[in-house]
């Protein structure tokens, strides 16, 4: 067999594929790029020069010294990570049961159900933003980070529970039956045999969540008045509104707020896929 | 007899099992989701305005009315083009790249790994930051696009993307595209794992090339996700406003106003009656297009989705 020598077509190919790839991945990264150029150069002069200035010729970490210090960041920072990070937990825990009855069960009003996940995708966030507000006060959670937490997990369970469910459909039912035969309960079955099994399921529709609330900026902006409660979105968002923008601490913040949902995310990107389309495959 | 009961009241059994498992997740999305869109809707039939809240009054149609009434200040067939050149466009570019590089990234290679976590990397970030992002590159008199551009050839001199009628909408679609490639690739690249290779193999024994290998396997067998993945697609890029609120809010004079950005202007000067009128327009559209589609594709089995 002539596995040794390949045909020129393949050298080609695999030429090809890799400038385009390496296309691509200079197009993904070039934004980045600028945004952390812009936030590491120390003088007005080195941001607005015109023909611009690629590679910063004073790097200094000024902008986010200033960001952090007189601009308060470390504590958004923190109420971003709190909000988020209880906001999710709360969304997946809720999402396990549900999902995990959508994946093993039929019944009739399944399409239902699962029609009100979809609509929840439709609808507009500034159309709830009010009443949101106004359900807050009248239980004395509004301008309060557990408010915001409420918020932000009740809007990702929709998106989880769909997510999950593909991940438990990839898990064959005989497990739980066969558990269920040594004496197990449903219950038990599902968090001593069928969890374990969808640890990165679990894992990325955490993380997944996560990064939606760390992301969000409307609804903390309308919930959220005090300073010392806004989280790291909201003031960027403030920074954007000022006729004059001051582009190397806005980038900072740029910065600190992609950081850490980037890095989370390359954890997961393997399985991000999969809890999605794992029902419609199925299907 | 006796049997009969047994599966009665397993099937009830199983039913109460159902209902508390979901009851969670119900409680908390009807209260905090659903219940507040309700008070939303009634919002849109009425001159519900902050700065004069104590004179809310149902007024019927009448916002629905202003809305789709053209006027000199407010054109609404424009924004509804604006939002359909937006969504398409962007729906478009983003699905073929990232199409393609599914495509490219299939075969694995040494780092594959570690090239889809940086090349995804867009996909972490919201919209919003995205969106500042991009205003700084556009920027017209020390954004690096220009220079980019000029140093290249080809423009002469710099250019104001955002800041004129005639680009700003386009710019920022491409910033959108930009943002939404990694979206399809890592859907696609997922279903494409689930081809089973001896299907291509079969068929290459057959005398099936690359271009028919691909319209008679690889679509025919990813196609559910194609459906999905288009259909969520569309919403999220119809309803997502945060792009274009970091970099233009809508301007200039109105050019790169979409639906949901227009509705942010209004909620935002706290005219809540107009803007929830919006948002339920929204909702009808997106309703009407969404079953459409199912029908249109023969997904209707959501109990697959």
């Amino acid at each position: 067999m002539s596995r040794k020598r390949k045909k020129p077509q393949y050298y080609v190919g695999n030429i090809l594929r890799f400038l385009l790839l390496a296309g691509y991945l200079t197009v993904v990264l070039f934004p980045f790029f600028w945004i952390l150029s812009t936030a590491v150069k120390g003088s007005q002069a080195e941001i607005y020069a015109y023909p611009v200035i690629y590679w910063p010729e004073h790097p200094s970490l000024k902008n986010f010294a200033d960001i952090i210090r007189i601009g308060n960041f470390g504590n958004y920072f923190l109420n971003s990570f709190l909000t988020a990070g209880i906001g999710a937990t709360g969304a997946v825990l809720v999402s396990i049961f549900a999902a995990y009855v959508l994946a093993r069960f039929d019944f009739k009003i399944k399409g239902a159900v699962l029609f009100l996940f979809l609509f929840t995708q439709m609808i507009p966030i500034f159309i709830s933003l009010a009443p949101q507000y106004q359900m807050l006060s009248k239980l004395g959670l509004s301008n309060t980070r557990q408010g915001l937490c409420l918020i932000y997990m009740s809007s990702m369970i929709p998106y989880s529970i769909v997510n999950l469910r593909g991940f438990f459909q990839g898990i064959p039912v005989s497990l739980e039956e066969a558990a269920t035969i040594d004496g197990c309960t449903r219950i038990q079955a599902l968090f001593k045999v069928v969890l374990p099994l969808i640890k990165p399921g679990i894992a990325t529709t955490y993380i997944f969540s996560f990064i939606n609330a760390w992301n969000d900026v409307f609804t903390a902006n309308m919930m959220i008045s005090s300073d010392e409660l806004k989280t790291i979105p909201v003031a960027l968002n403030s920074f954007i509104l000022k006729f004059d923008i001051k582009w190397g601490e806005l980038s900072a913040g740029v910065m600190l707020s992609i950081i850490p949902s980037v890095i989370l995310f390359a954890f997961i990107q393997k399985y991000m896929g999969q809890g999605l389309t794992a029902g419609a495959v199925k299907g | 007899m006796k049997k009969m009961t047994g599966r009665t009241s397993k099937r009830s059994r199983d039913r109460r099992f159902i209902f508390l498992m979901l009851l969670p997740a119900f409680i908390f999305i009807g209260i905090f989701t659903y219940y507040p869109l309700l008070k939303g809707v009634t919002m849109a039939f009425q001159d519900y305005n902050l700065f004069n809240i104590n004179n809310t009054k149902w007024v019927g149609l009448d916002n629905f009315r202003q809305i789709l009434t053209p006027s000199a200040m407010n054109n609404f067939y424009q924004v509804l083009y604006n939002t359909l050149k937006w969504v398409i466009a962007s729906l478009f570019f983003q699905f073929m790249i990232g199409f393609a590089l599914a495509l490219l990234l299939n075969k694995p290679f040494r780092g594959v790994g570690l090239y889809k976590g940086i090349a995804f990397m867009p996909y972490a970030v919201s919209g919003f930051v995205i969106g500042i992002v991009w205003r700084w590159m556009y920027n017209g008199t020390s954004g690096v696009l220009n220079d980019l551009l000029m140093r290249i050839g080809i423009i002469d001199q710099p250019i104001g993307f955002l800041a004129q009628t005639g680009t700003a909408l386009n710019s920022v679609i491409v910033a959108n595209v930009w943002y939404g490639i990694p979206f399809f690739t890592i859907m696609i690249g997922a279903a494409l794992q689930g081809v089973p290779e001896d299907l291509y193999e079969a068929a290459k024994v057959d005398g099936a090339g690359v271009f028919r290998r691909f319209f008679s396997i690889t679509i025919p067998f990813i196609k559910p996700v194609l459906v999905l993945t288009l259909l969520l697609r569309v919403i999220w890029i119809f309803n997502m406003p945060d792009m274009i609120y970091s970099m233009t809010n809508g301007g200039p004079a109105g050019s790169s106003r979409i639906l949901t950005s227009y509705m942010i202007e209004y909620i935002y000067s706290n005219d809540y009656g107009m803007g929830s009128a919006f948002g339920v327009i929204i909702m009808i559209i997106l309703s009407i297009y969404t079953l459409i589609y199912l029908k249109f594709t023969k997904f209707e089995n959501l109990g697959d989705y």
